[in-house]
């Protein structure tokens, strides 16, 4: 029968050091292994929100993707959707750093005029029964930005902002007790609005 | 024969739900539908048997004195590989599950196996035991989760029984509770019995 190795310190230290080691080895590896299906999950994800947010397209919008500049030095991803040579609608690809949790991801699909067609989250750190209800299988919390008239909603308090949660003048109902994530989504719809709008002229 | 009552003395006599009410917040969380349940009962089943298999291979060669944190270190990288690879090979579930996954490493059932068995027991009983604790709780999980899905959703698997939306608190906390309770009750009171 084999002794149990002694807890000296030296020992100590050799063990965990040795267990962490093999460990990372391990983990190393594994990553290596997973990072390509990983990738192409990602990029399907991006595809399938693509396909929620525009009307019926036949090009390869992600192909088509161009960048449009916001504020400072960031940028948002533009994916043009087309049928038929013509233009049917614009996914912007847009973000927030407003939200609860730290970023939001969210993908905005505009018809040609300017009215939202659907929007779909991509990526939130929101709580989860309050800030998470931004994503449509959640709550219906998105669904009033659907067909929404964006070119003629009214700045009420003039702050240059228009689309915004009622408790700021704005016509858009927030999620209860999660007004700040609530926030955030308004923040990214008005960032894709803005960059749509320098692509319009 | 005492072999076999290690596999199965984790689904009935010492399941980790009903019995012995280990890991209870991935169980109270995960389980709004009976594949969530399943998907998470699956994942920490694997986490359970690889790390009661290695920890019982090495258990001579780590000092008393750092065998906590060393078997840490050893579920918390088969918690990784397990997240790594649900995220690359089934990303639906994983969106689902969500934070859920990581927080296996701190699943009591886990350390638990690995302090009373598989650190005093040889690989093949520890891979045994792992499974069976595994198994069972993965077990409990579906059923609660199929109970919550059918009471709170009006569907089992995905698949609709009734039409109509359930009612709506057997999906949310309060309900996993509740369900839970009844189910430990009712598992209390076939067992008075037998």
């Amino acid at each position: 029968m084999a002794k149990q190795r002694e807890s000296t310190f030296v020992n100590m230290v050799v063990v965990l050091f040795l267990v962490s080691a093999i460990a990372a080895i391990a983990l190393a590896f594994v990553y290596q292994a997973t990072k390509e299906p990983i990738a192409k999950s990602k990029l399907e994800k991006k595809k399938k929100a693509i396909r929620n947010v525009v009307s019926e397209f036949d090009n390869n919008p992600i192909e088509d993707m161009f960048k449009i500049p916001v504020e400072g030095a960031d940028s948002v991803e533009c994916y043009p959707a087309k049928k038929e040579g013509k233009i049917v609608g614009y996914a912007v690809k847009t973000y927030s750093k407003k939200g609860f949790g730290g970023l939001i991801s969210v993908m905005i699909g505009f018809d040609p005029d300017g009215h939202i067609h659907k929007t779909a989250v991509l990526e939130h750190h929101e709580t989860p029964g309050l800030g998470d209800k931004m994503q449509r299988s959640k709550s219906t919390f998105s669904n009033q930005f659907d067909n929404l008239d964006v070119p003629n909603i009214s700045d009420k308090d003039n702050d240059g902002i228009i689309i915004e949660v009622t408790k700021d003048q704005g016509t858009v109902d927030a999620i209860t007790a999660a007004t700040i994530s609530s926030r955030a989504f308004c923040d990214a719809t008005e960032r894709a609005y803005n960059a749509f709008k320098k692509i319009k002229k | 024969m005492k072999k076999l009552n290690i596999f199965t003395k984790g689904f009935f006599k010492e399941n980790a739900v009903f019995v012995m009410m280990l890991g209870l917040c991935p169980t109270l969380g995960t389980t709004t539908s009976a594949i969530n349940g399943l998907g998470m009962g699956l994942a920490t089943t694997f986490v359970l048997v690889m790390s009661n298999i290695v920890i019982s291979l090495v258990k001579r060669q780590i000092p008393d004195q750092v065998r906590i944190p060393s078997f840490i270190v050893i579920i918390a990288s088969f918690v990784t590989i397990v997240e790594l690879v649900m995220q690359a090979y089934v990303p639906d579930l994983y969106d689902v599950l969500g934070l859920f996954i990581p927080l296996i490493v701190v699943n009591c059932i886990i350390l638990g196996r690995a302090e009373a068995f598989a650190s005093k027991n040889n690989a093949f009983d520890s891979m045994l035991d792992g499974l069976g604790m595994g198994l069972g709780f993965a077990m409990a999980l579906t059923i609660l989760g199929s109970v919550r899905e059918i009471l709170g959703s009006g569907s089992i698997f995905n698949i609709s029984i009734y039409k109509g939306d359930g009612a709506l608190v057997f999906v949310l906390a309060p309900g996993a509770f509740i369900v839970l309770g009844y189910l430990i009750a009712l598992i209390n009171r076939l067992s008075e019995k037998a």
